[in-house]
């Protein structure tokens, strides 16, 4: 017994120092990009950034593990990164995806937080590779002037740094910042630093050290209104009778600058074009196809604007809030749909029922603040279990519905700060036997032969004192 | 080879074949089902048109005061003072509404919960008017089998389900106490009749709960307990006293008396009111008659009695009298409530009471809704009079009774045709009843003709007369099966009518507008819920609306906001105030609404869309009600030769009064209709007087898409330096 607990303790040990090892050493500083290429899409509020990253094994060891930097102000905004690698030789490149996690690492200079991309293979002494990143930023728009009146345009602060944050050496490095329009207030200089049109180009720059930055602050014209979910809640219904039923409940904010004094209807509807541009006017869901009996609707009964366009792929929802939402105006409403259970549900090869569903918000271009998806399980289903491709908080509630008697089980995923990237697909696998099914229909038989087996009871036995 | 094998395939169904006793309750128990089926169903015209919604104005506190009622339970409710409304006096709502609708839905609510039904309270508030109308009909059929037969009971049950007058206010949606109260009156009179027709205890007994019910759902019940003393007072004059009378009467009178009194908006009421006295004066009038018959039971003198009895009544009308008197004067006993006198005399509250006067269902009622509302049961019910007097007995006394008196009250004011309905129907039925009975005997005795010749004799009038003519001819069945045929004829024309009328007129939830569009598409006018759920979602939580007073309901109950006055009336100086506040000019006005705490006034406006019914149209009550309390405010300074315009040929005060300004603010540039200058008023068809509006404390915050809801923020006063 001994033996084998002392044996997974050297490991263990001799894994740590290995791992402290590598950490302190080798890939901080034998690890360099040779280029780097980062490009921010600010078009829209939700701020894109392609990063591409040349990375160079100076070291002798090999290394599989890969740092990106972030200062803390970022962190808390980042919804997503995604790290690919290209794969083949010329023109049968495919492109692969790789594992990123968030890392802790013990002297981090400043707060800052770090990502490891860990390579398929390990990048011997001397080889280099082509890294694409991709990370979202929501929230990271501060507009200013903070208040705004109804025919202003919307002007906002995007704050960053000219230089790559990374706990590598770069040789040399590029940023160029897409903004939505060529109304640009102001913009910080980094020499060399060009605008042209709606591109600005930061660099190159050659040969900075790791954790080195220059901050900057650009600020322009972005019209376009910030949908923003501060909480949606998405139930899934399965019933085996043949529908799933989607309910989601939505508190949608304007995120942008914040309304300021009069609204005036005769100006939003004779001049739309100047008169409250950032406005959101409408909104567009991508259901899935063979969607039926949708509605929307609020606490106070349904809204009429809605059109839904259906073809064998997708469904459209085009959805109008009551009113246009000006900055910070708020608006909660629902939108709920049936959609055939073939589609999503199959049978695994363990005799287990699973769901197949996606995960994030339908709206198009939404930042979703807190999600919570509940998946409701039939009656008398069993061992539920959740496959997710991102972390979530789960547990598990019951829930009562139309002739429920033990109640259904729930499962309840939350996440916070999702992005439309995030809609990917999740399994719920769960147990179920058929007979189950027909236990309310059996239910509602049983309860009306009683009733007429009471009625004739009734009409037959003589109730009366007298005689 | 046929025959052999149909044989026992006969024999089975002659084991089936009822008997003819069977055969008549199957049928009558099928169309009972289909009635009731039929009442539900014909009232979701207004669900399938627009959507499951509570409707119009009072319904809006209903169902906020359900909704509370089913978060916080019933003693929160009992104990709930609504500090979201009459801003800063507030309501105390469980003191000052009658909960009998509200019990209702909550308990339909929990059975069904308790049942398994997760529905949500909305839907159980929707449909309450259509469950109750549904069992109403099966209490006029009760209702119609206790004074005729069963014959008459079918038909009553089938006029009412369909009934417009009835149907009015009880469409899926129209969740108000009238859904209920209407069962329950009708419930009430059937026990009462039921227990002066058989002297039961039990009967009495079950008409005491009746009407507890009744008074916990509506103020209606106030004609009950008028109706019934009357009844009971002339059943005594025309010498129709009797101990089932007694017993029915005063277990009712004592034990819905005392059950009354639980319910705290009517309280002491019974005791305490003028318009409680009669039945209280009917009931010790009954222990007098009681008393009297024992005493001339137990003296044989008839002379000797004739000297009692004189004394005896001279004593109770004087201690009667001077007790009332004495009650009066100590202000024990209050007067006739100016509601009260406005019923009896239509045009008091025309000269006393603007409130009520400015509300349309309070209005006479004209010829023409009496034939929208009752069809044909206007003519059959004098027909159905005259079966009733010519058999009379104690229920057809009731039932004529309650139909005269009703009918009185339904042309006083147009929303008690709802009240007359039911007798309307019942009596209607005792005539189509009748004479269709008398027919179908007329055709079927045929073979038999000593029969026919005494059958006629008691039939309908129509018939009776008909059939005299005809004595020894041979067209009488013609004549006959014509005449079924009329009757056929006018009753599906009923049907056809009834439906039209609820679907064009009685389904529209008036919180959703529809019209019809260029090309003859729907055009929803969705304003009202887009105002009320911009209030909800996007101003502070404790913010004050100032509006007129009919739109408090409905900015509580979906903009969760705040009111200065709403639609329960109860403070005439408050409503005032705000009618003094509207009417003003702005600087004026501001100091009257930052004295209540005004942030937002919301005014409805019908200009872009010439939606009729809007604050403009209003104003002039306004004006009155203002006036009535504040003399500065006087009409004649809003008319121009007693002619109300708002064009340029009207009043300067008018033009410049916050009304005006805020309903036309920024109107004078809005393009209205094709090949018109303007700020052309569609509604009233004009073009505006006064287009250079400027508002100088207050700022429009929002103006729904139509137009038809614009609020304005009043702005904080200004910094002095």
């Amino acid at each position: 017994m001994e033996a084998p607990i002392r044996a997974t303790h050297i490991l263990g040990f001799a894994l740590f120092f290995l791992l402290f090892f590598v950490c302190r050493s080798s890939p901080l500083h034998d690890l360099l990009i040779s280029s780097a290429e980062r490009r921010i899409d600010l078009t829209s509020h939700i701020v894109k950034v392609y990063l591409t990253l040349k990375v160079e094994n100076a070291g002798s060891s090999p290394t599989s593990e890969i740092l990106l930097a972030f200062p803390p102000t970022q962190v808390d905004h980042l919804a997503t990164v995604e790290a690919l690698v290209t794969k083949g030789k010329r023109k049968k490149t495919t492109l692969v995806r790789l594992d990123v996690k968030p890392t802790e690492l013990p002297d981090a200079p400043n707060g800052t937080k770090y990502f490891t991309i860990y390579l398929a293979n390990p990048l011997n002494s001397g080889e280099s590779t082509t890294l694409e990143v991709l990370y979202l930023f929501t929230h990271s728009l501060e507009p200013f002037p903070a208040e705004i009146g109804q025919s202003e345009s919307q002007l906002v602060y995007y704050r960053d740094s000219a230089l790559i944050l990374s706990p590598y050496h770069i040789k040399q490095q590029t940023t160029f910042i897409k903004t939505p329009s060529t109304k640009v207030e102001s913009f910080t200089r980094v020499e060399p630093t060009n605008r042209a049109g709606t591109e600005m180009k930061y660099g190159p720059y050659e040969d900075h050290p790791p954790y080195s930055s220059s901050p900057i602050l650009i600020h322009f014209e972005n019209n376009s209104p910030f949908p923003v979910v501060e909480e949606l809640v998405r139930e899934v219904e399965i019933s085996h009778w043949g529908n799933l039923q989607v309910t989601e409940q939505y508190t949608l904010v304007h995120g942008g600058a914040r309304h300021k004094g009069v609204f005036s209807r005769v100006e939003y509807q004779s001049r739309p074009t100047l008169s409250g541009t950032s406005s959101l006017r409408y909104l567009l869901a991508r259901l899935p196809p063979r969607v039926h009996s949708v509605y929307y609707r609020d606490e106070i009964g349904n809204i009429s604007s809605s059109h839904l366009r259906t073809d064998s792929r997708k469904s459209e929802l085009e959805i109008e809030p009551r009113y246009p939402l000006f900055g910070g105006w708020k608006a909660t409403f629902i939108i709920g749909y049936g959609l055939p259970l073939q589609d999503f549900l199959f049978e695994s090869s363990d005799d287990r029922r699973y769901l197949n569903f996606t995960f994030g918000c339908p709206l198009l271009e939404t930042v979703v603040d807190k999600l919570t998806v509940k998946v409701v399980l039939p009656e008398g289903s069993k061992d539920p279990s959740a496959v997710v491709p991102f972390p979530v908080e789960q547990h598990l509630e019951t829930k009562y519905s139309y002739l429920d008697v033990v109640g259904r089980t729930v499962v309840v995923m939350e996440k916070k700060n999702l992005v439309p990237s995030h809609n990917s697909h999740f399994q719920v696998h769960y147990t179920f036997k058929p007979i189950f099914m027909l236990a309310e229909p059996l239910m509602l038989a049983s309860a009306f032969f009683l009733f007429f087996v009471a009625c004739v009871a009734y009409l037959h036995i003589d109730l009366s004192i007298r005689k | 080879m046929t025959t052999v094998t149909n044989m026992p395939l006969s024999d089975l169904l002659k084991s089936f074949k009822l008997k003819t006793k069977q055969q008549e309750l199957l049928i009558r128990v099928s169309i009972l089902c289909l009635v009731y089926i039929l009442a539900f169903i014909t009232r979701l015209f207004s669900v399938l048109r627009y959507e499951s919604m509570i409707h119009e104005f009072d319904p809006y506190f209903n169902y906020r005061t359900t909704l509370y009622l089913t978060q916080n339970g019933f003693y929160d409710f009992w104990n709930w003072f609504d500090y979201e409304s009459w801003y800063p006096l507030g309501r105390i709502v469980g003191g000052t509404l009658y909960p009998g609708l509200m019990v209702t839905a909550v308990l339909i609510y929990r059975i069904l919960h308790f049942l398994r039904f997760a529905v949500h309270i909305r839907e159980v508030c929707v449909l309450t008017a259509p469950f109750f109308a549904s069992n109403t009909t099966l209490v006029a059929y009760f209702f119609g089998k206790e004074i005729w037969d069963t014959g008459a009971g079918l038909v009553a049950a089938i006029l009412i389900a369909i009934c417009p007058g009835y149907i009015s206010r009880s469409v899926a949606g129209s969740y108000d106490n009238e859904g209920v109260a209407i069962f329950a009156l009708l419930f009430t009179f059937y026990l009462f009749v039921k227990a002066v027709n058989t002297g039961s205890l039990a009967w009495s007994l079950a008409s005491a709960f009746g009407y507890f019910y009744m008074v916990s759902a509506w103020g209606g019940y106030v004609f009950i307990i008028n109706l019934i003393p009357l009844y009971v007072l002339v059943l005594l004059i025309t010498g129709r006293y009797s101990m089932r009378l007694y017993v029915a009467y005063n277990c009712m009178y004592v034990l819905g008396m005392l059950l009354a009194m639980q319910i705290r908006f009517v309280g002491f009421q019974h005791v305490q009111s003028g318009e409680h006295m009669a039945a209280m004066g009917v009931f010790f009038l009954m222990q007098v008659f009681y008393f009297l018959d024992w005493v001339k039971h137990m003296l044989s003198d008839t002379k000797l009695f004739q000297a009692f009895l004189r004394i005896t009544v001279t004593c109770a009308v004087v201690v009667g009298t001077i007790a009332l008197g004495l009650g009066m004067l100590s202000g024990y006993i209050s007067p006739w409530t100016g509601r009260f006198y406005s019923l009896l005399d239509p045009t008091y509250a025309k000269d006393h009471i603007p409130i009520i006067a400015s509300v349309s269902e309070h209005q006479p009622t004209a010829w023409s809704s009496f034939m929208f509302d009752y069809h044909i049961l206007l003519f059959l019910f004098p027909a159905g009079l005259y079966f009733c007097f010519k058999r009379l007995s104690d229920a057809t006394i009731f039932i004529v009774m309650y139909g005269l008196t009703s009918m009185y009250f339904a042309g006083v004011m147009v929303r008690l045709i709802l009240v007359a309905t039911p007798a309307v129907c019942l009596i209607s039925a005792i005539a189509v009843s009748a004479t269709v009975k008398n027919l179908t005997v007329l055709l079927r005795s045929k073979n038999k003709g000593v029969l026919t010749g005494s059958t006629k004799g008691s039939s309908s009038s129509r018939a009776s007369s008909k059939a005299l003519l005809d004595q020894s001819q041979p067209f009488q069945k013609n004549g006959a099966i014509a005449l079924l045929f009329g009757a056929f004829y006018l009753l599906s024309k009923y049907a056809t009518h009834c439906t039209w009328v609820t679907s064009e007129a009685y389904s529209s939830p008036s919180i959703v507008l529809a019209a019809r569009g260029a090309h003859g598409n729907r055009v929803i006018f969705d304003d009202y819920r887009e105002a009320y759920f911009w209030l909800r979602q996007n101003t502070p939580v404790d913010a004050k609306v100032m509006s007129w007073w009919d739109y408090g309901y409905q900015i509580t109950a979906m903009g969760n906001r705040t009111v200065i006055v709403d639609n329960n009336t109860w403070n005439n100086t408050h409503i005032a105030t705000v009618g003094r506040a509207l009417s003003s000019y702005e600087d004026e006005a501001i100091e009257i609404m930052r004295s209540l705490d005004v942030d937002y006034v919301l005014v409805v406006f019908g200009g872009v869309t010439g939606y009729s019914s809007d604050d403009i149209n209003k104003f002039l009550w306004m004006v009155r009600i203002g006036g009535g309390v504040f003399p500065v405010i006087k009409e004649p300074d809003y008319l121009v030769n007693g002619e109300y315009r708002v064009d340029k040929g009207a009043a300067p005060k008018m033009l410049n009064c916050l009304m005006y300004k805020l309903c036309y603010y920024r109107f004078g540039e809005m393009l209205t209709e094709y090949g018109k200058p303007p700020g052309y008023d569609r509604a009233r068809g004009v073009e505006i007087g006064n287009k250079d509006i400027k508002l100088e404390h207050l700022e429009e915050a929002f103006t729904t898409s139509n137009w038809i809801v614009r609020i304005y923020k009043v702005k904080p006063p200004n910094n002095r330096w």
